[in-house]
């Protein structure tokens, strides 16, 4: 039930429209069938499979808008949704800035589902959880991990004509093994459409390698180190200059794209010049939908091209504004990198730190995007080209701008997770000069 | 219906099964300036399904509300359970719990906010822009939020729960911007989410504190719009106010600040699941071992560090009658004149501790998510000395004053923080010496709490809450109050977080 077919979602949403009384009507229909096994201490603490629908329907009266949300399908339940939504149209406000419905659009053909991740059985679950934690049990260590698989679909109509639909399938999976003493950790994570692409026990083995590696941590003094920062440190940093390209903001004067004096940083070089940052939903490593919430197709777009800002993103209200293509934001990011492995980087390091993650990311000053945050789970001295010894966490207090100017190398790219949004990205290792690390964490 | 789920389960060989019938609603008015931006209602409705068959947990979770649904729903969680069975080290031991039979519970509100017309709470937002606007604020967003789950709990244990919880919390973010210096800047609301119905909006003047930079602070009722025209203000003094000295100074922490800084060094470190380590994969572990707990001289904090937990302090966030697996709440002691007591423990977990009851704090974000273990309302008990906020800052020679919540972030095993703030004013000599910028304090827990020198009075006493605490794989929402009155800690790191892009 929760995955409806092209033809079931069309032949549902028609039902709700013809219910309407608005002057526009739009309907977003979404369902998920999802399952999870979360394990610890080197056993399963909890697992579940869970189904879920969504209708959100949004009716306007002139410029008055109205939403309203509900899970349940019956006739009586869609029809008080309907009239719900009315209701607060009718009670609110005009907002001026109320743009109409798009008409129907035109949209690729998505990649964003692959069959063997929705055929996924609760055996092939465990057995990739059973995998990870062999591997652990046999180094004698403890694993603490999580595997997600999630099937979805959703769907979009509305009473100028627009629809649009699409099924996708993701699978996200992280470890952490800790040392029986509790003195070294390390961690990994790896993200999918394709869930027979997945190697828990290799990225078992790497978390195990690096928890066994960093135990007896030194304390060197915190203040400005090269780093190499592992692509899942990358992406904790860069998607808050992700998430912060919208044009508004910028425009009013509250950005760190806005310029003093006023106007926005469009076409500036930001950062150094070997930083090219773009979307493309059609990227074979990386696909995401092919349209967006409001139900504007998604297309490639280069954000950041050669260190200058080459777009920003918009709401429809604004792009009209201001006479521009309204570009939405974003779904996922990828970023060029070069040809050297993170053994190749650590080789060609006189004296750095290597970070394998970065944790409990939070903005600092909105106007630098200076953000502060730890390393965790790996963190090693690098002197000579050879990773010497672990040492202890650090906070760090950085702007993502400041450090894409200080580049050093880019390594080759690969896919990655966030651990703050769960967002997968394709990055590349990153080495940094004059990284500002402000204090020292006992934490392990 | 919950009858079909405890009867397939039992059937189906599980030992004990709980079910929640859940109507999640919600609503959500947002708006900037002179306009609403969106006006949304959500209504969820569903089953969760926890069973223990083979000494293993499994859970399933279904929006099919009938007979069938439910049925096929404990089925599921009776195959999770068996399958994950080859896993399990040691059976699930559940701390006993009396059949409470069949029982109702209700948030005490006087005013239901989902009865309110919606045009009053659209104008008392709008209002509160205005009153932002008129005072030079160059932007303003405000929105209001509205909780109300109606859940249903029923378990093998004999227990029929009927419970109607409302939340509410009203926000704003003020900016000022400076188009020649290219300089923003901007100021939260002081408000706190609470367990309380509309009247938290109805400001009264019984719960206002007034402090000596002018700004007002607020206990159990909001004045929305004289915050909206104090924060207009103070964002704009911010656009030249003086960037901070880094160094040591000591810190006068307002309860709508400190609460963060509670629910971060002492809330999080001290939950049994995550101390043992059920977390260790995403909010980590704790630096407070069993060891600690067990030797009963661990110094968390200084003398005055008085640290309880419960979940039935009135207005609260996270006041309920029983939690989410039927266990009535209480109120119990974590810290006691500076030495660590105890911990946060649910009933699969509270035997790691030789204690044989549950504390009472299992919470499940809604009916498609499995319950377990979340903080409770963790609070500092107020000074039993008078003391007034005026007075410390008075006592104070070199120090910073922080009121609110800013930026905040700490280590995976809570030694490590740092935490910005609302609004920040510098004190000399006793003297509010005026606003300053680019303020972080960096501490260790431990050395924290210990630098704890005074703590005001009850008089000054009221509630912080955070509406989105996280927690969990897949990532589950809670919400939690932390009270406080204004405390005094010496000798704090403060970093300077200015720079230029």
């Amino acid at each position: 039930m929760p995955i409806m077919s092209k033809d079931e979602a069309q032949a549902l949403l028609k039902k709700v429209l013809s219910y309407s009384k608005a002057d526009e009507c739009e309907v977003n229909l979404s369902g998920t069938d999802s399952g999870n096994i979360r394990y610890a201490r080197n056993s399963v603490s909890t697992s579940g499979r869970v189904s879920q629908h969504q209708l959100v329907v949004s009716s306007a009266f002139g410029k008055k808008l109205g939403i309203a949300t509900i899970n349940e399908f019956d006739d009586a339940s869609l029809k008080k949704v309907v009239e719900r939504a009315e209701e607060l149209a009718r009670l609110a406000p005009e907002n001026p800035e109320y743009v109409p419905f798009l008409g129907p659009q035109t949209y690729a053909e998505s990649k964003t589902y692959i069959a063997a991740t929705a055929a996924i059985t609760p055996k092939l679950r465990s057995d990739l959880v059973e995998q990870s934690i062999k591997v652990a049990k046999e180094a004698g260590a403890v694993a603490a991990g999580f595997l997600e698989d999630n099937t979805g679909f959703v769907a979009m109509m509305n009473s100028k004509g627009l629809f649009a639909y699409n099924t996708s399938t993701n699978t996200n999976f992280s470890v952490t093994v800790r040392t029986a003493d509790g003195t070294g950790s390390g961690y990994a994570t790896r993200g999918y459409n394709d869930i027979t692409k997945l190697d828990t026990k290799t990225a078992t083995q790497i978390a195990t390698q690096k928890a066994v590696k960093s135990v007896k941590a030194r304390a060197i003094e915190p203040g400005k180190y090269t780093v190499i920062l592992e692509p899942a440190a990358v992406a904790v940093l860069l998607e808050n200059i992700f998430f912060r390209l919208d044009a508004r903001q910028a425009d009013e004067g509250r950005s760190f794209l806005s310029k003093a004096g006023g106007g926005t940083r469009l076409g500036e070089k930001l950062v150094d010049e070997r930083v090219n940052i773009y979307s493309d939903p059609l990227n074979p490593d990386l696909p995401t939908s092919t349209w967006n919430g409001d139900g504007r197709p998604q297309e490639k777009v280069s954000w950041i091209e050669k260190g200058v800002i080459k777009n920003l993103s918009y709401e429809r209200y604004w792009a009209e504004k201001k006479g521009v293509k309204a570009v939405p934001g974003p779904d996922a990011a990828i970023m060029e990198g070069g040809t050297k492995s993170l053994e190749e980087l650590i080789a060609g390091t006189k004296k750095g730190v290597l970070v394998t993650r970065l944790w409990y990311i939070r903005d600092v000053d909105p106007q630098s995007l200076l953000l502060t945050g730890l390393t965790r789970d790996g963190t090693f001295y690098i002197e000579n080209g050879r990773i010497q010894y672990p040492i202890k966490n650090f906070r760090f207090n950085e702007s993502p701008i400041i450090m894409l100017n200080n580049l050093e190398e880019l390594g080759k790219v690969e896919r990655t997770v966030s651990v703050e949004s769960n967002q997968n990205y394709l990055l590349p290792p990153l080495k940094v000069r004059d990284f500002t690390f402000s204090s020292l964490s006992d934490a392990v | 219906m919950a009858d079909v789920a405890l009867n397939t389960a039992k059937a189906g060989g599980a030992t004990y099964a709980d079910v929640r019938i859940g109507r999640y609603l919600n609503q959500f008015i947002s708006t900037r300036e002179r306009r609403v931006q969106g006006i949304t209602n959500t209504e969820s409705f569903g089953v969760g399904i926890r069973v223990i068959a083979k000494g293993t947990w499994g859970f399933a979770a279904t929006n099919q509300v009938t007979a069938d649904g439910i049925k096929k729903a404990t089925e599921q969680a009776l195959a999770i359970a068996k399958a994950n069975s080859k896993f399990q080290k040691e059976p699930v031991k559940l701390a006993p719990v009396p059949a409470y039979g069949e029982v109702v519970w209700n948030t005490p509100i006087v005013k239901n906010a989902f009865e309110v017309p919606v045009s009053e709470k659209v104008d008392l937002l709008i209002n509160a822009n205005s009153a932002a606007l008129k005072e030079g604020a160059s932007f303003v967003n405000s929105n209001l939020f509205q909780v109300n789950e109606q859940k249903y709990f029923a378990s093998t244990d004999g227990s029929y729960i009927d419970q109607d919880i409302h939340r509410i919390w009203p926000t704003f973010t003020v900016s000022v911007t400076d188009r020649a210096s290219g300089k923003f800047k901007s100021r939260d609301a002081l408000s706190a989410p609470m367990g309380l119905g509309y009247e938290y909006m109805i400001p009264r003047a019984e719960d206002k504190l007034q402090t000596p930079m002018g700004m007002t602070l607020y206990r159990n009722s909001y004045d929305m719009i004289e915050d909206a025209a104090t924060a207009a203000r103070q964002a704009k003094e911010m656009i030249s106010a003086k960037s901070v000295e880094p160094g040591k100074y000591d810190m006068v922490l307002e309860p709508n600040h400190l609460g963060l800084t509670i629910h971060e060094s002492v809330g999080h470190p001290l939950e049994l699941d995550r101390i043992l380590g059920y977390e260790a994969n995403y909010a980590g572990t704790s630096f407070a071992s069993i060891e600690k707990l067990k030797s009963g001289t661990f110094n968390y904090g200084s003398k005055l560090v008085n640290i309880f937990a419960d979940k039935t302090q009135p207005g609260s966030l996270g006041a309920v009658g029983y939690d989410d697996e039927g266990v009535k709440c209480k109120r119990w002691d974590l810290i006691k004149e500076g030495v660590l007591v105890n911990f946060q423990a649910i009933r699969d977990q509270v035997h790691m501790l030789g204690q044989n009851e549950s504390h009472g704090c299992c919470y499940a974000q809604g009916w498609g998510d499995v319950q377990f273990q979340r903080m409770p309302n963790v609070s500092l008990a107020p000074g039993k000395e008078p003391y007034s906020a005026a007075q410390m800052i008075k006592d104070v020679e070199k120090g910073i004053y922080i009121a609110g919540r800013g930026s905040y972030s700490i280590d995976q095993q809570r030694y490590n923080f740092q935490f910005g703030g609302t609004v920040f004013y510098e004190i000399k000599n006793g003297q509010i010496a005026g606003m300053l910028n680019d303020v972080a304090y960096q501490s260790n827990t431990q050395e924290f709490w210990n630098s704890c020198v005074k703590i005001c009075d009850e008089k000054d006493y009221r509630l912080f809450g955070s509406f989105f605490d996280g927690k969990g794989q897949p990532s589950q929402v809670s919400a939690v109050s932390h009270g406080s009155s204004t405390a005094r800690f010496n000798g704090v790191n403060v970093i300077n977080t200015g720079r230029t892009i």
